[in-house]
């Protein structure tokens, strides 16, 4: 059974990007391109993981995450925050919200899959 | 020539014969559009002797070019007996004044020969090859060369 | 989808969140405290920064952080925005603009005004020591490899390691998990899969915490573990298996002192169960509720997903759209092109059958013909795109105009939204530029003598755009000064623009601005630029088939109004006759027309003639003998003069033989299929079905009557005979 990953993150590129690396390592890629469209889009495609930028309009991504562990899905999926910044203040925020993980941007294929498999247990 | 082994199965070429100042003259049927009468044209300044003018061809505006001109053949008359070839090429396309058009010819490639030494470089560009047909020859019609402008009088 | 096209899309997006940004630093500009505002610049900024990461484009990501870290401070309330730092923050966009587009160009930015604006941004960062050192690094995307190396198998891992240089030691860890670290979507079997991959593990389960069945909570944490790794690893790296669950959990990590490796494995600790961790769940297999608070149980517990969230309609997001190969909508509008001509050509037909009661036949032509104007408008709105992002390039005009000349200036929009033709965006931007720097640069007074004036000491330029009765109407104004017409009729008489006795109306004094020669090298300051004047102006909204107009009022400022067709596949034009043969001429050229009375020419030399237009003699050209066509005799003496005016040599008189008709024809290119002709700039269908020659002024007059059939240096045919 494949992987299903929803990312959330308004920049188109770094959504190509995503899109690229994760399907190329085996994924099944959802996309929402703000906070509100990715917790309408997580009812919608169950997704086993969530990747979640933060700064985001309409809702930012610790919105998402609140949403999503408070709202009625209640989910425990693991969510990952991409962040550019990785200062200890925004992961104990992010972790505090119920992130699970982060990936600093810019990440490179093997980190972002890495730390995807360290907590999902995705294998190709 | 190893073509000639193979001539039961080769694919055979068709091309519409015309003569032009007269000489015999074929384009092969694919690049051609439609075969219409001469109806005057609209003259365009500053240019060379064989181009004509423009005809509108369903909304389209396309040049017209005395092909006798082209090839130094002297001058068809611009009237209603003549016939215009359209024919495209690359996404171009233009008409060619021409006296009459003869017939179809369907030819295998191996029929078509090369084109006899001649002197004129410009000319063997604007010629393709040659068919002989019974005793006379018909020559290979280089679309693409009538296009370019550069070659404008120059053959 | 390859790198190459990611990278076009980055792009892309970049002018789109340049855009955003702009917008966003006018609207904090009217409020600077509207932090929905200063988050919407902030994620411009941060997106872009983002985006540039990945394609490692240095200067670009290094730019946009100093920016964003300045925002972000402002957006914490640290920084209060006044003018100098609004006005740094434009210049930050307008440097920004400029890395991106050297980014996307692949070639060097202007590193000098990116230092300058850096210095002044990093300024308002204080202590650069609190600023968490940012680094970046270059993403490397291999699309055909294998992306990842999976390794599951620890012993093969140890085997690799049997030859590194540390020493296999055993770690003792003690894994408490919090509830919380179940609810944040960790998974322990995971951890102990990537600790197994560092080395031997063995997983002990504590389950004495376990309650009754009956009290069983789902959502508490009651299994702990112990977990023995041998690894040569060092311990940070186990600290980083568990980066992730700091905070959730209570974790101890102490090395075993007494290990060696040749040493048994430990045996297990009583009380528990032991697993090894790559094949089973760490819970134990024959304890009923073994299926603890792992996330699946936790889900099936948890409420299945509700719509809910999926209803909320707030409004947001653009309004849904489709890209479309530009080819596309240029070839329906080709066909619609076609339509038109076609019904023009069958109405034409009828009429001429005479036929007796043609009423109804009448109403369903004209109903076929406004079907087809309505089809035409709608394909060329596809081509439409509003001005905003044009309008949006001016306000760093009139900034580095302000700053150049030392005045204060705004600069005000209004109809942004208004849409135009893609190519009359692409057109307009030069003259528009221009036009924008004259505003300010001659335009406006000095905030001085504006207040003495009593006006507002920032000068005001106003770009409008909006549409009206079937045209688009663009205006630059300025709340300036208003021209100084006594001055501009007296640098025409000394130029020798106009006779010295001339007597002018007002208008005819404003419009001497366009006559080509009006502005010369002297009075160009280095700002209006390179000698440009607004002949130039005229003549690119004259290409688009446009025309400029200028009101002035003294004291109060002065406005230039451009009025463009709505659509460029169609054009108002002149029918008329040139030697027997019908062609066209744009009306937006002509100035007037003019029926000759004899005492008006005046012949120079043998083939010059002249005609004096209030006071001023203005060159003839005979259209005929510039196009090499015979006949155009007979013109001399019945002809009609249009006055256009011209790049080549100004204003001048065209001799053509009559005027027949004043009509919309459509546009057809005569290139596609011939090559440019000089003196005409392309074809169009009359009703009749015959081609007529749409004709450009400016090429016309610069075509030598003397050798008709010389061609213009830029032919290729003439380059090759010269070769």
């Amino acid at each position: 059974m494949t992987t299903k990953v929803l990312a959330i993150d308004d920049s188109r590129t770094i959504r190509n990007l995503l899109r690229v690396s994760l399907e190329g390592a085996g994924f099944e890629y959802h996309s929402a391109c703000d906070g509100v469209e990715g917790v309408e889009q997580f009812s919608e495609v169950e997704p086993d993981v969530v990747i979640t930028d933060i700064n985001m309009p309409n809702m930012d991504g610790f919105g998402v995450i609140e949403t999503l562990r408070n709202g009625p899905n209640r989910t425990t999926v693991p969510i990952i925050v991409l962040t550019t910044e990785s200062g200890p203040d925004l992961k104990a925020r992010a972790r505090d919200a119920g992130a699970t993980g982060w990936i600093v941007k810019p990440f490179d294929d093997g980190s972002l899959v890495s730390v995807l498999r360290r907590l999902t247990g995705h294998v190709v | 020539m190893l073509d000639v082994v193979e001539a039961p199965t080769e694919t055979q070429f068709e091309f519409i014969t015309f003569s032009s100042g007269d000489q015999s003259f074929c384009l092969e049927i694919t690049q051609i559009r439609e075969i219409r009468r001469w109806t005057p044209v609209t003259k365009l300044p500053h240019t060379p002797a064989d181009v004509l003018g423009v005809m509108n061809l369903r909304g389209a505006v396309i040049p017209i070019f005395d092909l006798a001109s082209r090839f130094s053949l002297g001058v068809t008359a611009d009237n209603e007996r003549n016939v215009v070839i359209v024919a495209a090429s690359g996404g171009t396309t233009i008409g060619l004044l021409v006296e009459s058009v003869s017939e179809i010819l369907s030819v295998p490639k191996s029929a078509i020969q090369e084109t006899p030494d001649i002197k004129s470089e410009a000319a063997r560009q604007a010629i393709l090859g040659v068919i002989s047909v019974g005793e006379s020859m018909v020559r290979v019609v280089n679309l693409d060369a009538v296009l370019d402008n550069d070659m404008g009088g120059a053959v | 989808m390859s790198m190459n096209s990611i990278r076009d899309t980055f792009f892309e997006e970049c002018e789109e969140l340049l855009e955003a940004l702009v917008e966003g630093l006018s609207a904090m500009e009217e409020n600077a405290e509207d932090m929905d505002v200063v988050n919407a610049v902030f994620r411009a900024v941060h997106s872009i920064k983002g985006g540039a990461g990945a394609f490692a484009l240095d200067r670009l990501v290094s730019f946009a952080h100093t920016f964003e870290t300045v925002m972000d401070k402002v957006r914490s309330h640290q920084i209060k925005v006044d003018e100098d730092l609004m006005h740094l923050f434009h210049r930050s966009g307008d440097q920004l603009a400029d890395l991106v587009e050297a980014a996307r160009d692949d070639r060097e930015p202007n590193a000098e005004s990116e230092q300058a604006i850096l210095k002044e941004l990093e300024a308002y960062l204080g202590d650069t020591d609190e600023e968490e050192e940012f680094t970046f690094e270059a993403m490397s995307l291999d699309l055909d490899a294998a992306p990842i190396d999976i390794d599951m198998d620890g012993d093969e891992r140890e085997a690799d390691d049997a030859g590194a240089e540390s020493a296999v030691k055993s770690f003792e860890i003690s894994f408490k998990p919090t509830a919380a670290l179940y609810a944040n979507g960790h998974e322990p079997l995971l951890l102990f899969d990537a600790l197994a991959e560092l080395g031997v593990l063995k997983v002990t389960a504590n389950l004495s915490r376990l309650p009754d069945f009956d009290a069983f909570d789902p959502n508490d944490a009651v299994i702990d573990w112990r977990l023995t790794l041998e690894t040569a690893e060092d311990e940070t790296v186990l600290h980083e298996v568990f980066e992730f669950v700091d905070s959730l959990c209570e974790l101890e990590i102490s090395v075993d002192e007494t290990f060696s490796s040749e040493e048994a494995i430990p045996p297990a600790i009583s009380g528990g169960a032991t697993t090894d961790a790559k094949v089973a769940a760490p819970a134990v297999a024959d304890t009923p509720v073994a299926t603890s608070p792992t996330p699946k149980a936790a889900k099936s517990e948890s409420a299945p997903p509700t719509k809910q969230a999926a209803q909320k309609d707030e409004p947001r997001g653009p309004r849904p759209t489709l890209r479309v190969d530009l080819e596309r909508v240029d070839r329906l509008i080709n066909t619609v092109g076609e339509l038109i001509i076609n019904q023009a050509m069958i109405s034409q037909r009828i009429e001429e059958l005479e036929l007796p009661a043609v009423a109804h036949l009448t109403n369903e032509l004209e109903a076929y013909k406004l079907l087809a104007r309505d089809i035409q408008e709608g394909v060329m709105a596809i081509r439409a795109q509003p001005v905003k992002p044009l309008f949006q390039r001016m306000s760093r005009i009139v900034r580095e105009a302000s700053e150049a000349t030392g005045k204060k200036a705004k600069l005000v929009t209004v109809g942004d939204s208004t849409e135009v033709d893609k190519t009359v965006i692409e057109r307009l931007a030069d003259p528009l530029t221009h036009m924008v720097r004259n505003a300010v640069d001659h335009g406006l007074e000095t905030s001085d003598k504006r207040q003495e004036a009593g006006k507002d000491p920032i000068g005001s330029i106003r770009l409008s755009a909006s549409h009206r009765s079937g045209s688009v109407f663009i205006e630059i104004a300025d709340d300036g000064a208003g021209l100084n017409r006594p001055r501009i009729l007296e640098k025409a008489i000394e130029k020798g623009l106009i006779g010295a006795e001339a007597e002018l109306s007002e208008q005819e004094i404003d419009n001497l601005l366009f006559l080509p020669g009006f502005s010369t090298a002297s009075e160009v300051s280095n700002l209006s630029g390179r000698g440009v004047g607004m002949d130039v102006v005229k003549n690119a909204v004259a290409a688009l088939g446009g025309r400029v107009s200028i009101a002035s009022s003294p004291g109060a400022g002065t406005t230039f109004t451009i009025v463009l067709p709505l659509t460029l596949a169609v054009m108002d034009g002149f029918v008329i006759s040139i030697a027997d043969q019908t062609m066209v001429i744009p009306i937006a050229s002509i100035i007037e027309t003019i029926r000759p009375n004899k005492k008006d020419l005046h012949h120079i030399g043998t083939t010059g003639e002249v005609i004096s237009v209030r006071g001023a003699y203005v060159p003839i050209v005979d259209v005929a003998r510039n196009l090499g066509l015979s006949g155009g005799a007979k013109e001399i003496s019945s002809g009609v003069l249009l006055l256009v005016t011209t790049e080549a040599q100004g204003l001048t008189a065209l001799r053509v033989g009559a005027i027949h008709d004043q009509r919309q024809v459509v546009i057809k290119s005569l290139e596609s299929n011939y090559g440019a002709i000089p003196g005409v700039s392309a074809a169009t269908i009359l009703g009749d079905g015959k081609i007529a020659l749409i004709l450009d002024p400016d090429e016309l007059v610069k075509l030598n009557p003397a050798a008709p059939y010389m061609m213009p240096a830029s032919a290729p045919r003439m380059e090759l005979r010269h070769a």
